[in-house]
């Protein structure tokens, strides 16, 4: 019963807020409404819960609102609306993510709400995943809904907001008792329902393509380097269904960042073994990536396929002409010349870049990583 | 989002010297409006949805290190006394950006000391590893 409501709370808000209802309102309805399932639903099972939910939900909307009688009447119009189908399910969960990802929010606002109000997490567990007290989260969301509140929004949400938000949910990956990374590529996969745009898809295909190699990418507490995972490890399935997808995005012929980076991740996911990447053809995704979204963080990556492609001095060369770019604490930056100088047989220059790195790092893992990269050029 | 933690440390300046008059030699007054400023300045992080955590610390401080397996812990009041005056306390916060937790250290900073005037404490601004 529980994933059941979990599954069924954002479809019920979304048809609650296409009605034209107000944001926090139809929330509010909506948990009565849940409330009333859990007392109910044990001893009275309902033959259709989601409709069930919607009545009950918009009974409590319509009770809430009754003392503003001018508001009551366009509302009870509303709310008879019959039930959607599943396209217009999906075309609900669509304009119910524009909302949560609108511009006006800010990015940790969008992804705090969005996970409540669309991926139907309780506000305890995005404040665990987050590792912030339950009230500071609930503070959180509150602020956002009130915010989506206050402004009247006519403009149509646009889609790159919802995938720049989805895209950081999935980069936070497993931090406490929720796995974002999966709840980022469920509610992925519900906007492809409804919307085939390239890069909706090249969205999807690239984490998946990048979280079939999760199996691997830790020994223990480890963090282990892409040349150096397990390979049989990543998950077959995941690489499949991300290409087949990349496939069918790049087909469209509109490419697009999330594209690139998806075919970047494909051709490392193709190789059967680290020394069998296609690094002259990373590198040249790298140029087109950059042609479209010319990044920092995209150009260091790109220094690495250069040093791999065409070898260490180039790669160095390459990365001399980032470092302007980024800040001059950036651990990335240092542990990418780590790499390079050690492959040009400058160990010394190695083992003090990785040193480096290792102090600006921003994870643990990442730190423990970076120390031991420098301890083991140092013997 | 990411987290910071601003550490207090009364009296400590990039000189080395005390940034403001001890408190000790504040009026009662003066300790309340300091009091009163913080407390408003966390009611404001709570509201905003940016408060983690704020913690005052005592000045008993000892330190301690292992014995050596089957002893007791060695326990000594120094001989880093003035150590003890180092961290008086924290605001843990988790903030949009940098920018913002400079923000916010500034505000820390500005809580006012003797004389009703800023102390222009010093905050130690240190980011928290991810997991």
């Amino acid at each position: 019963m529980d994933q059941l409501l979990k599954d069924l709370a954002p479809q019920v808000l979304a048809v609650l807020v296409r009605r034209g209802n107000d944001f926090a309102a139809a929330e509010d309805a909506l948990q009565e409404a849940l409330l009333e399932a859990w007392q109910q639903w044990p001893q009275q099972p309902p033959a259709n819960p989601r409709a069930w939910l919607t009545t009950v939900a918009s009974r409590r909307l319509i009770d809430g609102i009754r003392s503003d009688a001018s508001r009551r009447r366009r509302e009870e119009a509303a709310q008879t609306e019959p039930e959607p189908g599943p396209t217009e399910q999906a075309d609900d969960t669509l304009q119910l993510l524009f909302r949560c990802c609108h511009a006006s929010l800010s990015p940790g606002s969008a992804v705090a709400l969005t996970l409540r109000a669309v991926g139907g997490l309780t506000t305890r567990q995005i404040a665990e995943a987050f590792l912030v007290p339950e009230a500071t989260m609930a503070q959180r969301i509150s602020r956002a809904k009130k915010s989506l509140t206050d402004q009247k929004l006519n403009q149509a949400g646009r889609l790159e907001n919802v995938l720049r938000v989805l895209y950081l949910i999935f980069n936070e990956g497993y931090t406490g008792s929720v796995d974002l990374s999966a709840e980022a590529i469920r509610l992925t996969r519900q906007v492809v329902v409804s919307n085939r745009e390239p890069e909706v898809l090249g969205l999807l295909a690239l984490m998946l393509l990048h979280d079939a190699r999760r199996p691997a990418r830790f020994d223990g507490e480890n963090l282990v380097p892409l040349d150096q995972q397990n390979r049989s490890l990543w998950n077959a399935l995941k690489i499949e269904e991300g290409v087949l997808l990349l496939q069918t995005a790049l087909a469209q012929d509109r490419l697009g960042e999330y594209q690139a980076q998806a075919a970047i991740a494909a051709l490392h996911d193709d190789a059967a073994t680290a020394e069998e990447t296609d690094w002259p053809q990373i590198l040249s995704w790298y140029d087109e990536l950059l042609t479209i979204h010319d990044t920092p963080a995209a150009a260091l990556s790109r220094a690495v396929a250069v040093g791999e492609a065409d070898g260490p001095q180039a790669g160095l060369a390459a990365l001399a002409q980032v470092e302007n770019r980024l800040p001059k604490k950036h651990h990335r930056l240092f542990a990418v010349q780590g790499h390079l100088l050690e492959r040009s047989g400058d160990r010394v220059g190695a083992a003090r870049a990785y040193a480096e790195a290792a102090k600006y790092a921003t994870s643990t893992a990442e730190r423990v990583h970076l120390t031991k990269q420098a301890a083991r050029l140092r013997n | 989002m990411a987290k910071f933690l601003l550490l207090k440390h009364y009296g400590l300046s990039p000189e080395g010297e005390p940034g403001h008059a001890p408190i000790f030699g504040w009026t009662p007054e003066e300790i309340d409006a300091h009091m009163a400023y913080q407390r408003q300045l966390i009611a404001e992080l709570r509201e905003s949805g940016e408060y983690v955590d704020v913690q005052a610390l005592s000045n008993d401080s000892v330190l301690v290190r292992t014995g050596g397996e089957g002893a007791p812990p060695v326990v000594t009041d120094g001989p880093y006394a003035e150590s003890k005056e180092l961290v008086a306390g924290w605001y843990l916060i988790d903030v949009e950006s940098k920018e913002r937790a400079y923000e916010i250290a500034a505000r820390v900073s500005a809580a006012p000391g003797a004389g009703g005037k800023p102390g222009d404490e010093l905050l130690e601004v240190r980011p928290i590893l991810s997991m």
